[in-house]
């Protein structure tokens, strides 16, 4: 193993030479620990401190939408925000309830996070970065991402709270709903790269998958927005239903954790957006890669904070509805539509041409609004009509007083 | 058998081998001992992540992520929704008269789990291939003895197979277990209309 050299950067291979040298010989599995630390404190340090900046961004584009300011008073800009934040949670008091299962408590906020930390060890941020040629890597962040579930079912049922045990109920039930969508919008971006590995997809997309493929673009965004449990999907921890859903027991550092999970969801989600759908690291003209690849994540962030702003939350049983017959619906168009294609434009020689994704963006977007538009005629068509009013008992006795 | 034979990492495999195992086992102990069901559904997942590490080591990575999605994402999901609509989680359920036939039912199936281990050839590509260049016997995949001028062919071949085998397994469900496949399919479809059957309003 690692005996080619390899270029890249960060990849496993060349952190494994470094740390070989620096140990004596025979002491090559100490060498191999070393490097699987070193990217693993990588990943999660740069992860967390991405998401630190992000909560910054975060709550001041949303000040804009809502015509305020947001914070600004710390550092320029506000941009020490983050770093004030995360001292008031430190100090807070930690809170457990009495009748909490405490095991469970304590370790739900780990679970919650662990998943969203390890997909990004799986994202090719540059030939041969990280883990991004595992063959399995679609697959593998559809496993993991699904892990997330017990994080919230722990913390609702650890509480011992009706409210957090309602929130952590809702949620998972959505979680589950969403996945299927999820997979199937990926089942076309697997289909049309011929390639699992993360990096296999990137290479493919001559033209990026989000125009070949505008539907499963679609369903893969609003099924990932229901993921991470945000507005308008914000079921989980609807905060004028529920208090704050599973997480309403919990204070201090465990909070932020779960913050901190919470608010990594939408950074994580549209980097694998952008590997999946809008070509990954690749160059563009004469922008490097990575650069492009930092503004891709930086427009997907900001699409999904436009929607959180401006859409009203969905009902309970207006979320599921939407998962089973809209999203569903419009998955299963998608696949089908791409395998069709597929199967009439691969050649003999099973390899797609550019002019071939070409052909299929055209049909694709034919596809999509056409079938965009039959599903929400359908799903529109039962409008919700409101309950003829009960009269009150009290204009019955104003009207006998009268 | 040797797990990741080789490597450099013959040790850390080795080690994670043995800590794997043993977290898997407790955690199976530990769903069939604790008396509170949500912790010993919990202990359920982490036995089931034990087994996709080992498939993990056993360099079946699709197996370990299809492990993962389907038993850790799906069926651990759906018991412990079930066990957050029993009554009385803490005490455990009590035993009650079934119990002889679920000992005999569990023997039976441990005795078939041992005859299916002790008869399957479990010898992994690379023990096939010679250890060093002294050996002149080469043995193929199908144990026939191959020239030494073919040794770097079957050594692609074993880099081949490890590197993508999600296509391999594809191509043998849809060719050779081709009616497992379907039945199953069948089977999901049964279930998928009953489920809906069952709750619909009438």
């Amino acid at each position: 193993m690692c005996s080619e050299p390899t270029g890249g950067i960060l990849d496993f291979c060349s952190v494994y030479r470094l740390s070989a040298g620096l140990l004596p010989s025979g002491a090559e599995w100490a060498a191999f620990a070393l490097a699987a630390v070193f990217l693993a404190f990588i990943v999660i340090n740069g992860v967390v401190a991405v998401t630190a900046g992000y909560t910054w961004f975060e709550r001041r584009v949303i000040g804009r939408f809502q015509a305020r300011i947001g914070p600004n008073r710390w550092g320029p800009f506000g941009l020490l925000q983050p770093l004030a934040d995360v001292v008031k949670l430190m100090t807070k008091e930690d809170l457990v309830p009495e009748e909490a299962d405490r095991p469970v408590f304590n370790l739900a906020p780990v679970v919650l996070l662990v998943p969203a930390l390890a997909v990004v060890a799986f994202i090719p941020l540059g030939e041969n970065s990280f883990l991004g040629r595992v063959n399995v890597g679609v697959l593998f962040i559809l496993g993991i991402t699904g892990l997330n579930t017990f994080g919230i079912f722990m913390g609702g049922w650890a509480s011992r709270n009706k409210y957090a045990l309602l929130g952590a109920m809702r949620g998972v039930a959505m979680l589950i709903s969403y996945e299927v969508p999820m997979a199937l919008a990926l089942a076309g971006v697997v289909l049309t790269a011929g390639s699992m590995a993360l990096s296999g997809i990137a290479e493919a997309q001559a033209v990026p998958f989000a125009l070949v493929q505008p539907l499963g673009f679609l369903v893969f965004m609003i099924a990932a927005s229901a993921e991470m449990s945000r507005a308008p999907f914000d079921m989980i921890e609807a905060e004028s239903e529920l208090g704050s859903g599973y997480h309403t027991e919990y204070s201090g550092m465990k909070f932020a954790v779960f913050q901190l999970a919470e608010f990594m969801a939408p950074v994580v989600n549209s980097v694998i957006a952008t590997v999946l759908f809008l070509g990954g690291a690749e160059d563009v003209g004469p922008i490097p890669g990575q650069v492009a690849f930092v503004a891709k994540v930086f427009l997907l962030v900001f699409f999904l904070l436009w929607v959180r702003t401006t859409w009203p939350r969905l009902r309970v049983d207006q979320i599921m509805a939407f998962a089973w017959k809209g999203l569903l619906a419009l998955a299963l168009v998608n696949t089908f539509a791409v395998a069709t294609e597929m199967w009439l434009l691969l050649g003999a020689d099973a390899q797609l041409e550019t002019r071939d994704l070409w052909i299929m963006t055209a049909a694709n977007w034919v596809v999509a609004i056409a079938a965009v538009v039959v599903v929400a005629n359908l799903m529109g068509q039962r409008k919700i009509r409101p309950e003829a009013p009960v009269p009150s008992p009290l204009a019955k006795m104003a009207a006998e007083a009268d | 058998m040797t797990l990741g034979a080789g490597t450099e990492a013959t040790f850390a495999t080795t080690a994670v081998f043995w800590i794997t195992a043993a977290s898997t086992i407790i955690a199976a102990l530990a769903v069939v001992q604790l008396r509170n069901l949500f912790r010993a559904s919990l202990f359920l997942v982490v036995s089931l992540v034990g087994v996709a590490a080992m498939f993990i080591l056993l360099r079946a990575e699709f197996l370990a992520v299809v492990q993962i999605l389907i038993y850790v994402g799906a069926v651990s999901v759906l018991i412990i929704f079930a066990v957050l609509m029993t009554r009385d989680v803490t005490d455990g359920s009590p035993s009650n008269r079934l119990r002889l036939p679920a000992g005999v039912l569990a023997l039976l199936f441990l005795a078939c789990s041992v005859f299916v281990i002790l008869n399957t050839d479990w010898a992994l590509l690379e023990d096939r291939l010679p250890a060093d260049s002294a050996s002149k016997q080469l043995v193929d995949l199908s144990g026939n003895a191959i020239g030494a001028d073919r040794a770097a062919a079957v050594e692609q071949e074993v880099v081949e197979v490890y590197s993508n085998t999600v296509p391999r397994v594809a191509g043998l469900l849809l060719s050779d277990y081709v009616l497992a496949f379907e039945a199953a399919s069948v089977l999901l479809l049964a279930a998928l209309i009953g489920a809906i059957a069952l709750v619909r309003e009438r």
